[in-house]
């Protein structure tokens, strides 16, 4: 019995947040201005998907930050790639690299404002920005720890420079640069919403910034839901690409935790 | 010297403005703009904004580690509080937390008080995660051998379960500083009548772009050296470790 509850406990416990939200939201104790029912925000979720309008925000958002990512990911790695194997560009990217990365890059929103104007492409650039240095990072730390003896032999063996980087090097970097991408997915869709709250338009954060301003509560809570679910989707998505991608590799054996 | 090629950079930037490659209105010259940071920093609004978000940052901050390392602790500690905590903690946590700025608003306004609470919700989980695999990684053996030496349970907490954890809890409470940043400057942005951020928005607004430079540099800066200050003050917390 026990057992069956722990293993029950996950959706128990959404199932109690949600319930909680509902009957709080009913109760009176606060008014449906500051928390409206669940069960609306629901009905207007429904109602912005019957109508299209959710999916016109949702594609929006997930494109830019999608494009954005996959931008990042293209990117990063060959920078990363090139600090290790280059020394020129390890003088000159390591610091910047290394200085950047605690940087709040989204105080520079309205420079790329300025430079670039309001539509997709100072938003996805925006994107770029932010969620290249994870991928630059993780890709430095991977190809730089790649094991000393792996290397050795392969040459041994004969490997040219490029083989050697093809066959060896990446795929003995590539959970870590997966670990990398892991972190850069979020930070894509986090700055693309932000970036759409800066600059309103089309999307799912200048959809909640709009209903916030004409103080739309049911719509401000449906960009929260929709939100969170889209960033779970992309958490797991990411999560599977990670067991595919590796699934030759001993990490795949043990249980996933993500 | 290892930062030369920031330095160069800057030249750089120095350079293109002064030979007319880029527009003064696209791109004020870093000479500008470092005197637009000392006019700011002598009128006053460098501090008072700074302040605002200090406080913000530093308040929401604090509330994450203590609620979030309680949290997680107690998760890794006890099985039942896992079991229904810990479904809630993998749900909200890839939730991009900025999404909560316009709540935040709605329930606490345009003041400090929705800063703190956008920032402790955004650090809290986190810190909790850390707290948590900090935890739970401790060695068994350790928690048994002062459990037979006759130590409480909750002396087992605090003296075993707390410094194994301490390494990954510092490494969250890293990501956390982190995300401070990156939260009070977008909800400044976004919706503020004080703060940093809310000060880039509007001397971006207003076109004093030399101005809004030197907030945007200063801020990246604040986040590097917030970053390097608490690297070097944990390794120093750490070092009984080695």
């Amino acid at each position: 019995m026990a057992r069956v509850i722990l293993r029950l406990a996950p959706w128990i416990s959404l199932l109690a947040l949600a319930a909680a939200w509902e009957l709080f939201a009913r109760s009176g104790a606060v008014t449906p201005f500051m928390l409206p029912r669940l069960s609306v925000v629901l009905e207007r979720i429904g109602a912005d998907a019957a109508s299209g309008e959710l999916w016109q925000n949702l594609g929006m958002t997930l494109y830019r930050s999608l494009l954005g990512f996959l931008i990042s990911v293209v990117l990063g790695v060959s920078l990363g790639f090139a600090v290790t194997q280059n020394r020129f560009a390890r003088w000159l990217l390591d610091p910047l690299v290394s200085a950047g990365f605690p940087m709040p890059k989204i105080a520079f929103l309205p420079i790329i404002t300025l430079w670039l104007g309001f539509h997709d492409l100072s938003k996805i650039s925006m994107v770029v920005f932010d969620a290249v240095f994870p991928v630059v990072t993780a890709t430095i730390a991977a190809t730089g720890g790649v094991e000393r003896h792996l290397l050795w032999s392969a040459r041994n063996l004969g490997a040219r420079p490029r083989e050697l980087l093809r066959e060896v090097v990446f795929p003995a970097a590539l959970p870590q640069i997966m670990t990398g991408l892991q972190v850069a997915l979020p930070i894509a869709l986090i700055v693309c919403i932000v970036a759409e709250m800066k600059m309103g338009g089309i999307g799912l954060g200048g959809a909640m910034i709009t209903a916030s301003r004409f103080a739309d509560s049911p719509g401000v809570f449906a960009g929260i839901v929709e939100i969170a679910v889209a960033g779970y989707g992309l958490v797991k998505l990411m999560a599977l690409a990670r067991r595919r991608l590796l699934a030759w590799h001993p990490e795949a054996l043990a249980p996933a935790t993500v | 010297m290892k930062y030369l090629p920031i330095l160069l950079c800057a030249l750089l930037w120095e350079a293109i403005v002064q030979f007319g490659l880029v527009s003064r209105d696209l791109l004020p010259s870093l000479s500008d703009v470092l005197s637009a940071t000392w006019k700011l920093a002598r009128e006053g609004d460098l501090w008072t904004n700074g302040a605002a978000s200090l406080y913000r940052g530093g308040a929401g901050l604090a509330l994450a580690i203590i609620v979030g390392a309680v949290l997680g602790i107690l998760m890794a500690w006890w099985r039942a509080v896992d079991a229904f905590v810990g479904p809630l903690v993998e749900a909200l946590y890839p939730m991009p937390k900025s999404a909560l700025i316009p709540v935040t608003v709605l329930w606490l306004g345009f003041g400090d008080g929705s800063k703190i609470l956008l920032i402790f919700l955004g650090c809290m989980l986190p810190v909790t995660l850390a707290a948590y695999n900090g935890a739970r990684s401790c060695e068994q053996a350790l928690v048994w051998s002062a459990r037979s030496l006759g130590a409480s349970r909750l002396r087992v907490l605090w003296d075993v379960v707390l410094p194994s954890a301490l390494p990954e809890l510092v490494n969250g409470v890293r990501t956390a500083l982190a995300l401070t940043f990156v939260l009070l400057v977008s909800s400044e942005l976004i919706v503020a009548r004080a703060g940093l951020g809310y000060l880039i928005g509007f001397l971006g607004e207003g076109g004093v772009y030399d101005a809004m430079f030197a907030v945007v540099l200063v801020v990246a800066f604040l986040g590097f050296f917030a970053d390097r200050l608490y690297q070097r003050a944990t390794r120093r917390v750490l070092a009984w470790r080695e």
